[in-house]
C-alpha cells in the first residue's frame, strides 16, 4: 500500500481507463472518508464561529438573523460571563499544577522502581480513567455532603485533580519506561552526582511526556462539566455557564469566547511547530 | 491508555530490588524507601478522593430517610431493586446508543487515523491539529452548534429530508417526522461528534508504530490492500482499537448532556436520571444506587471486554 502512495500526488497518468474516476476513487477511498470525518468533528467548530457574528432576535443563538459584530467587540458584555472565564481558568491552572506534580511522582515510582502493591497502585490509576465521570462525580459530592464541606472553588479544584492524575500518571510514564536507562548510567559514569543526572539527564527526558500530561490536564479540567457540576455549589465555572445558559437563553458572547479560544489555542501550536521545525533544520545545517 | 512497549519494563510485581539492574544494586533502605515517597501524596489523594468517595456512596445507596431527618444505614437493599425496576428503560437506552456511538466512532475514525498515519506525508501535524483542535473549544458550546446544525428549518433536515433519508430513519424509529432534534439520531449522532477524538487519537497511535515495512511485505507476497489490512494491520492496531472503544464507550454510556441538549424526554439516559436524583429531586440513595449499577455494569463489561481481546496491559 505504502508503494502506491509515492504516486499519489502525481494524478497517475497511466490510467486513461474509461473507469479513470471510479479508479481514482477506489484508490482514494480511504482519504476521502478520513476527510469526511474531518469535515465532521471541524463543522461545529465553523458553525461556533460564524454564529459569533450573528445578531439573534430572541434570547437564543440558534439561528441566523443579521451579520453583525457586537458581540465581539463587548465580549464581557453578559453578566457573570468573563468571571466564570477567569475562575476556569485559574482552576485549570492550579489543577494542572496539582495534578503534574503528583502524577510525575507517581510515574516515576512505577516505571523506575520496585515495591509492594504494585498492582494495587496500578489498578487505583487505572480506575478513575475506565469510570464514568458520573459515578465520580456523584460519589465525591456524597463525601463532601456527609462530611459537611461546603461546595466551592476547593471542593471543584480537588475534583480536578483527582480526575487528571491518572491522565498525567500515563502519559508521564510511557516517556519515562521507553526512556534508555544507559543515558543515566552513562552520566552516572562520567562523575554526576544523582541530583545532577536527575535534574541534567532524567527530566529533560521526560519534559514532553510531562508537558504532555499538564497539557492533558488543563483542556480536561478546563472543558470539564459533569464532576463540576456535582461538586461546585453555586460557584459557576465557564462550563456551568454555558449550561445555564442553554436554559435561559445563549449569549452571542460564549460563541465570542469559543471562537477566541479556538483561535489563539490553533494560533500556539502552530507557532509551536513553527520554532521546532526551524530548530530542527538549525540543528541539521 | 496505550501500552508503553519497552525493553526496561520493570518485571516481577513484588520482587524484591533486583540484582540483576545495575542502578539498583545494593539498595540500602533509605533508598528503598524512595518509591514509597514518590508515590504517598497522589495515592493518598486518589484513595481520600476516589476511592474513599465510592464506599461512602455504597453506603448511601442503602440508607433511608429523608433530607429533613436526615439518612439512615438501614441495609435496604431493595432501593437497588426499585431503581432498576423504575429505570430499567434508561439503561437500556444508555447502553445502547453508547454502543452504537462506539461503533459509529471506529467506522468513522479508522479512516481519519488511517489517513493522518500512512497518507498524511507532510500534512500529518496539520491533520493532527485539526483533529485535536476542536477540543479548543469549549464541548458544550459544540454541542450547542449542533442544535443549529440540526434544527428544524435547517439545510441538513432539508436535505436528509428531500432525500426522503428522513422516512426511512422514522420508519426504523431513530428520527420522529420531519425532524431530527430531539430523536435518538440527534443524541446519538451527538455523542459520536463528541467522543470520536478519542477514538482516533489511540488508533493513531498504534497505527503509527506498525513498521511500513511491514505493508511492503505483504505487497511483495502478492496480498491485496485488502487483504493487507485484514491480515496485517488490523489485527496490529488492536491494541488502539481496544482503547478507542473503552475511551469512547465508558464517557459516553454515563453522558447526560447530549440527551439533555439534543434530545427530548423520550431520550433520557442513565446519567440523566442520576443527575436529576442527585441534583434536583435530591434522593441520594436511588442516585447511589443508579451509579453504583452503572459503575458495575461497565466495570464487568470492561473486564470482559479487556479479557476477551487479550490486551491485558492497557494500564
Amino acid at each position: 500500500m505504502a508503494v502506491h502512495e509515492t504516486t499519489k500526488d502525481s494524478q497517475a497518468p497511466a490510467a486513461r481507463t474509461p473507469n479513470r474516476g471510479l479508479r481514482w476513487l477506489r484508490r482514494h477511498l480511504v482519504t476521502l472518508a478520513g476527510l469526511a470525518t474531518l469535515g465532521y468533528l471541524i463543522l461545529p467548530n465553523l458553525v461556533v464561529m460564524v454564529f459569533s457574528f450573528n445578531k439573534p432576535n430572541g434570547r437564543f443563538n440558534y439561528q441566523w438573523q443579521h451579520f453583525s459584530t457586537d458581540a465581539w467587540r463587548d465580549p464581557c458584555g453578559v453578566a457573570d460571563l468573563c468571571g466564570s472565564l477567569g475562575l476556569s481558568l485559574q482552576l485549570a491552572l492550579w489543577a494542572t499544577v496539582g495534578a503534574t506534580v503528583l502524577g510525575t511522582m507517581i510515574a516515576f515510582a512505577l516505571a523506575r522502581y520496585r515495591f509492594r502493591a504494585r498492582s494495587g497502585v496500578n489498578t487505583l490509576i487505572f480506575l478513575p480513567m475506565a469510570m464514568p465521570e458520573v459515578v465520580m462525580a456523584a460519589s465525591l459530592a456524597t463525601l463532601f455532603l456527609n462530611m459537611g464541606i461546603q461546595f466551592g472553588f476547593w471542593t471543584i479544584l480537588i475534583a480536578h485533580i483527582m480526575f487528571c492524575l491518572s491522565f498525567v500518571v500515563t502519559a508521564v510514564k510511557a516517556r519515562v519506561m521507553s526512556m534508555d536507562p544507559r543515558l543515566e548510567q552513562a552520566a552516572q559514569d562520567l562523575y554526576a552526582s544523582p541530583v545532577q543526572t536527575f535534574l541534567r539527564v532524567t527530566l529533560p527526558i521526560a519534559a514532553p511526556g510531562i508537558a504532555a500530561g499538564a497539557l492533558l490536564s488543563f483542556a480536561l479540567s478546563f472543558d470539564d462539566f459533569i464532576i463540576t457540576n456535582f461538586n461546585a455549589g453555586s460557584t459557576v465555572t465557564f462550563p456551568m455557564f454555558v449550561w445555564g445558559s442553554a436554559q435561559r437563553g445563549t449569549p452571542v458572547q460564549i460563541n465570542v469566547i469559543g471562537t477566541a479560544m479556538f483561535l489563539v489555542a490553533v494560533l500556539c501550536v502552530l507557532a509551536g511547530q513553527l520554532a521546532g521545525n526551524r530548530r530542527k533544520r538549525s540543528k541539521r545545517s | 491508555m496505550t501500552p508503553a512497549i519497552t525493553t526496561s519494563a520493570p518485571a516481577p510485581p513484588d520482587g524484591p530490588a533486583g540484582a540483576e539492574t545495575p542502578v539498583l544494586r545494593k539498595t540500602p533502605v533509605r533508598k528503598r524507601l524512595v518509591p514509597y515517597w514518590l508515590l504517598l501524596p497522589g495515592i493518598l489523594w486518589l484513595l481520600v478522593f476516589f476511592a474513599a468517595p465510592l464506599v461512602y456512596q455504597a453506603s448511601t445507596s442503602i440508607q433511608t430517610g429523608s433530607l429533613e431527618e436526615g439518612f439512615k444505614v438501614t441495609w435496604h437493599f431493595a432501593t437497588y431493586w426499585d431503581a432498576l425496576g423504575e429505570y430499567w428503560p434508561q439503561f437500556v437506552r444508555s447502553m445502547a446508543y453508547a454502543g452504537v456511538a462506539t461503533v459509529l466512532c471506529l467506522v468513522l475514525g479508522y479512516p481519519l487515523a488511517y489517513l493522518i498515519a500512512f497518507k498524511a506525508g507532510r500534512w500529518r501535524n496539520v491533520v493532527m491539529i485539526l483533529v485535536i483542535a476542536p477540543f479548543f473549544t469549549s464541548f458544550l458550546i459544540r454541542t450547542l452548534a449542533w442544535k443549529t446544525i440540526l434544527a428544524d428549518g435547517g439545510p441538513v433536515v432539508g436535505v436528509l429530508n428531500s432525500l426522503h433519508v428522513l422516512d426511512v430513519t422514522s420508519w426504523l424509529g431513530v428520527t420522529e417526522g420531519h425532524r431530527v432534534l430531539a430523536t435518538p439520531l440527534a443524541v446519538v449522532c451527538g455523542l459520536t461528534y463528541n467522543f470520536l477524538p478519542f477514538m482516533v487519537l489511540p488508533l493513531y497511535t498504534s497505527l503509527e508504530r506498525i513498521d511500513p515495512r511491514l505493508h511492503e511485505a505483504a505487497g511483495d507476497l502478492y496480498a491485496r490492500p485488502s487483504t493487507t489490512f485484514r491480515r496485517v494491520t488490523f489485527p496490529l492496531s488492536m491494541p488502539g482499537v481496544v482503547a478507542g472503544t473503552l475511551l469512547t464507550f465508558i464517557p459516553a454510556a454515563g453522558d447526560y448532556i447530549n440527551a439533555e441538549l439534543l434530545g427530548s424526554t423520550d431520550q433520557k439516559m442513565i446519567g440523566n436520571v442520576i443527575q436529576s436524583q442527585f441534583l434536583r429531586v435530591l434522593d441520594y440513595p436511588t442516585a447511589a444506587a443508579l451509579s453504583f449499577i452503572l459503575m458495575a455494569a461497565i466495570l464487568a463489561m470492561v473486564t470482559l471486554y479487556i479479557r476477551k481481546s487479550g490486551t491485558e496491559d492497557l494500564v
